[in-house]
């Protein structure tokens, strides 16, 4: 009884809240920031990255380098511009620094090892549905191709924007540009999505 | 509000986050202008389409790895911590050590044997003091009892030597 009240306590506190309590020492609220932030995080980094397992890679040190820098905390902005402003760097580098460019190039050219096979082997799926699979499957990758082929900042502006939900003045924070700056690269951006889906949007894969 | 106008608000549009003045703004605009019409409405649609894009969920090992990693940095940070914090156990060490390097020094001066240096102090004295004369060239050049004395030929230097 005594443990259920606490995690609802523990719940209801604030993230900023949460990460003054791990300063202080204690444990379970980084556990509740890192069952909080996971999700969010790591299909951020996917989206950003084009790979899950570099998205887990860079989350996992995302919550790292927040539990270092926990004696130095100071909530000057709200945590979830903190912690996205965290990840977006790390991304940013990552992509930047090369690691991560070989796995990339296979997301980009779409080469999963069950289109290898399809092309080896030739043989038509006859499955009830499996043409509507298809389309399905190639207005995924279309989608996803169209996101990850946009520059750095105007992708990091969208997933923030349209996944997030997050608000302007925090997106700006995230990126560190003005809102100003932010809406005009929120414009480029749908405007090249706009474009770069038009097959979809003209109801030709659709 | 004209075209160029439109791509400052298009997004606030779409998202929903435009106020009411402006929004009544854009629709006038968008009531005449066919090509920001055309836009806005495929921007509703990439909007939507978006939504299509599968999630990427973490796996069922990333709480262990994270915890992993953060349970590393922990053991290391406190490692770091007994090394730097000031603690009882390094004060009384450093203590220990500086009472032990006083007493050692001040051992010191009692063990060096006097003798010998007054030995070597009398010699030095006496060379010293003959030093004005050996250093006269006048009285070297004019000195008779070095004119006695046979020039002794030079040996060649032997090789090897």
């Amino acid at each position: 009884m005594l443990r259920v009240r606490y995690n609802v306590e523990a719940m209801a506190r604030s993230d900023v809240q949460l990460m003054l309590d791990v300063k202080a020492g204690d444990d379970a609220s980084f556990e509740l920031l890192l069952r909080k932030y996971r999700s969010p995080l790591v299909n951020y980094l996917g989206r950003m990255m084009g790979d899950s397992a570099t998205a887990e890679d860079l989350a996992q040190e995302v919550f790292l380098r927040i539990y270092r820098a926990r004696s130095q905390y100071a909530p000057s902005a709200k945590f979830t511009t903190w912690i996205f402003r965290i990840a977006t760097n790390l991304a940013l580098n990552a992509r930047r620094d090369g690691r991560y460019r070989r796995l990339e190039v296979s997301i980009q050219e779409g080469s999963h090892p069950e289109d290898d096979d399809a092309r080896v082997l030739q043989i038509p799926d006859t499955r009830p549905g499996a043409e509507q699979h298809l389309m399905a499957r190639d207005r995924a990758a279309l989608i996803r191709r169209a996101v990850e082929e946009l520059p750095e900042k105007q992708r990091a502006a969208v997933l923030l924007h349209k996944y997030e939900e997050m608000d302007y003045d925090q997106i700006a924070a995230i990126l560190n540009c003005s809102e100003s700056a932010l809406k005009s690269i929120l414009f480029r951006a749908y405007e090249t999505l706009r474009v770069k889906l038009a097959p979809i949007v003209n109801g030709s894969l659709g | 509000m004209n075209c160029k106008a439109m791509e400052k608000y298009s997004v606030a549009y779409l998202d929903g986050s435009i106020d009411s003045r402006r929004r009544r703004e854009v629709e006038a605009h968008l009531a005449d202008c066919g090509p920001c019409r055309v836009r806005a409405h495929q921007f509703q649609e990439v909007w939507g389409i978006l939504e299509e894009a599968p999630m990427v969920r973490p796996s069922a090992s990333f709480d262990a790895a994270v915890r992993a990693r953060v349970a590393q940095e922990a053991s290391r940070s406190s490692l770091w911590g007994w090394l730097v914090a000031p603690s009882p156990r390094l004060a009384v060490g450093v203590t220990g050590l500086l009472v032990f390097s006083v007493w050692l020094s001040s051992l010191q001066p009692a063990a060096r044997p006097p003798a010998q240096i007054v030995t070597a102090g009398d010699t030095e004295f006496k060379m010293i003091a003959d030093l004005p004369v050996l250093e006269d060239y006048d009285v070297l050049a004019n000195f008779e009892a070095l004119s006695e004395v046979p020039v002794q030929p030079t040996t060649p230097t032997q090789p090897g030597l």
